[in-house]
C-alpha cells in the first residue's frame, strides 16, 4: 500500500513585530516566507525565514524557544491576534503550518503586558512570573531521609485536580490573551496545585496573600472573568482554579 | 486594621467588593421589578404599593442610604479596576481576536456600567426627586411614558442593564469562589435567565404605558 504524502509547500506574507531593545520603539515589518512545508512547525517556519535573513546579512527575528514539544513554556507569540496561534490546547511550537493556507498574511506580535517587558522582537521578560513563584509558590520541606511511599494519603480526586493545575508551564499565554493582561490563571494554577495537596496546606494562607500581593505589585491587570485565558491556555487550565485562588485569598485574608 | 485595608485594596479585594455590591443590586432589581408588577394591577394597586413602601418611613431611608453606599463602592472600585486594566497593557495589539471566552456582556461591562449609572441619575430625577404634592406616582409615571422619547431611553437603558447583569451575575459567583463544574452551568443559565427577566420585565413597562395612553 502506498502512503499518500499530504505535505505541500505554501507561501506566506509575515508581518512581524521588530523591536531592537526594551526602550526602543518597535514596528511591524513585512517578510515573505516562501516554500514553507505544511509539515513544519511554526517555529521551524521562523527558522527558515531567519536563515534567509542571516544569509542576507540582516538581523534575524528574535523569539524564545527551547524544548519544541510543548512542555517547557519558553515559546509563545500572538499569531493573527491569538496567543500561540489559532489551535486549541497547543503551544506555538506545536502549531503546524498545515493550519495555514497559501498566500495567507500572518501577523506575529510578542505578548503585550506592562509586567512583561519586551527584550527584543518577540522575546519578552517573564521574570514577573518567577517573582510571583518566589513570593510563595513553593512548600518548605526540611530535607531528610527519603520518606516511605503513601505515608501521606492523598485522595485521588485531589491528586487529579492538583495535577491539572500543575500542568501550567508558565508560558504567559493567559496574560497575553487576557483583555486586562491579568495573571490570575497563572497564580490560580500555582496556588491550587499546592493548596490541594496535604504538603501545601500548612503554608496555604501566607502563600495566597504573598502571591497575590506580588502579582499586583508586578503590574498585572485585574481579572474580570472574561475567560479568554482558559480558552487560550495551551494546557487548558480551568478558571475553577481562579475561583479556588479567590477562596484561598478570602480564607487567608479575612478568616 | 492594616490587614483589612491590604485585603480590600488588592485586586481580588476590589473584585470582591464589585461582586458583593453587584449581587446586592441584583436582589434590589428583583424587589424593584416585583413591586413594579403591581402596575399591571391598575392605577390603585400601583399607588397603594407606593404608599405601603413609603409607610416604612425610616426603614426606607436606611435602605436608600444602603443603596447609595453600595452604588458608591461599586462605581469607585469598578473605576479603579478599569483604570488599572488600561494601565496593565500600555501598548495594544495590532491584531487581537477572541478565543471564544468573551461575551457581549463581558466585553462591554465598564461601558454598560457607566451608561446605567447615567440612567440611574436620570431615573431618580424623573420619579424620585419630583414634586409629589397633588399627584400620584401612577400619574407621574403615566405622564413620563406618554412621551415616546422617554420610552425609548428607558427601553434602551433596560437593554443595557440586561447586558450588564448577564455577565455580572455569574461573574460575582466566580469572584466569590463559587465555581464548581457541578453547579456553574446552572449559575450561568440563571445569569442569562435573570438578565432576560430584568431586561424584558422592566423594559416592557414603559411600552405598556405608551399603549395605555
Amino acid at each position: 500500500m502506498t502512503q499518500q504524502n499530504s505535505s505541500k509547500n505554501i507561501n506566506l506574507t509575515l508581518k512581524v513585530w521588530r523591536q531592537v531593545g526594551p526602550n526602543v520603539k518597535g514596528r511591524l515589518e513585512t517578510y515573505q516566507a516562501n516554500h514553507i512545508s505544511t509539515d513544519m512547525s511554526f517555529l521551524e517556519m521562523l527558522d527558515v525565514v531567519n536563515e534567509e535573513l542571516i544569509l542576507n546579512h540582516r538581523d534575524p527575528i528574535a523569539f524564545d524557544h527551547d524544548c519544541r514539544e510543548g512542555i517547557c513554556g519558553m515559546c509563545g507569540a500572538m499569531v493573527n491576534g491569538r496567543a500561540h496561534g489559532p489551535e486549541k490546547g497547543t503551544t506555538l511550537c506545536q502549531l503546524h503550518m498545515r493550519h495555514f493556507s497559501d498566500q495567507d498574511t500572518v501577523i506575529i506580535e510578542p505578548w503585550r503586558s506592562r509586567a512583561f517587558r519586551i527584550i527584543k522582537d518577540l522575546v519578552v521578560d517573564r521574570s514577573a512570573f518567577d517573582k510571583i513563584i518566589q513570593a510563595g509558590g513553593y512548600i518548605s520541606v526540611s530535607a531528610g531521609g527519603t520518606p516511605d511511599a503513601n505515608v501521606i494519603p492523598v485522595p485521588q480526586e485531589a491528586a487529579e485536580k492538583a495535577m491539572d493545575a500543575a500542568a501550567c508551564i508558565g508560558c504567559g499565554a493567559c496574560v497575553a490573551s487576557c483583555p486586562n493582561a491579568s495573571a490570575m490563571l497563572f497564580v490560580g494554577a500555582k496556588v491550587s496545585h499546592l493548596a490541594l495537596l496535604p504538603q501545601g496546606i500548612p503554608e496555604a494562607a501566607i502563600r495566597a496573600l504573598a502571591m497575590v500581593k506580588k502579582m499586583d505589585d508586578c503590574g498585572f491587570g485585574n481579572c474580570t472573568n472574561e475567560t479568554e485565558c482558559e480558552a487560550e491556555c495551551p494546557k487548558e487550565i480551568s478558571i475553577t482554579n481562579i475561583a479556588r485562588l479567590n477562596r484561598e485569598y478570602i480564607k487567608a485574608g479575612l478568616l | 486594621m492594616n490587614w483589612l485595608a491590604d485585603v480590600i485594596g488588592s485586586s481580588i479585594g476590589k473584585k470582591m467588593l464589585m461582586a458583593l455590591t453587584g449581587l446586592g443590586f441584583c436582589v434590589f432589581l428583583f424587589g424593584h421589578l416585583a413591586g413594579n408588577m403591581t402596575i399591571y394591577g391598575g392605577k390603585d394597586a400601583f399607588n397603594s404599593y407606593a404608599e405601603h413602601l413609603h409607610s416604612l418611613g425610616p426603614l426606607l431611608t436606611v435602605a436608600e442610604i444602603g443603596l447609595l453606599l453600595f452604588a458608591t463602592v461599586h462605581v469607585l472600585s469598578g473605576t479603579l479596576l478599569f483604570l488599572g486594566n488600561l494601565k496593565a497593557r500600555p501598548q495594544r495589539y495590532a491584531m487581537k481576536k477572541s478565543a471564544g471566552g468573551r461575551t457581549v456582556g463581558s466585553r462591554t461591562m465598564p461601558y454598560t456600567g457607566f451608561l446605567v449609572l447615567l440612567f440611574v441619575v436620570f431615573h431618580l430625577m424623573n420619579f424620585h426627586f419630583v414634586d409629589k404634592t397633588n399627584t400620584t406616582i401612577f400619574q407621574i409615571v403615566n405622564n413620563a411614558f406618554s412621551d415616546p422619547i422617554y420610552v425609548g431611553i428607558y427601553v434602551a437603558a433596560m437593554i443595557m442593564v440586561g447586558i450588564h447583569v448577564s455577565h455580572g451575575f455569574w461573574s460575582a459567583f466566580q469572584t466569590l469562589g463559587a465555581n464548581h463544574p457541578k453547579y456553574m452551568p446552572f449559575i450561568k443559565g440563571l445569569s442569562i435567565g435573570f438578565s432576560l427577566i430584568v431586561g424584558m420585565g422592566f423594559g416592557f413597562l414603559p411600552i405598556y404605558f405608551l399603549f395605555l395612553s
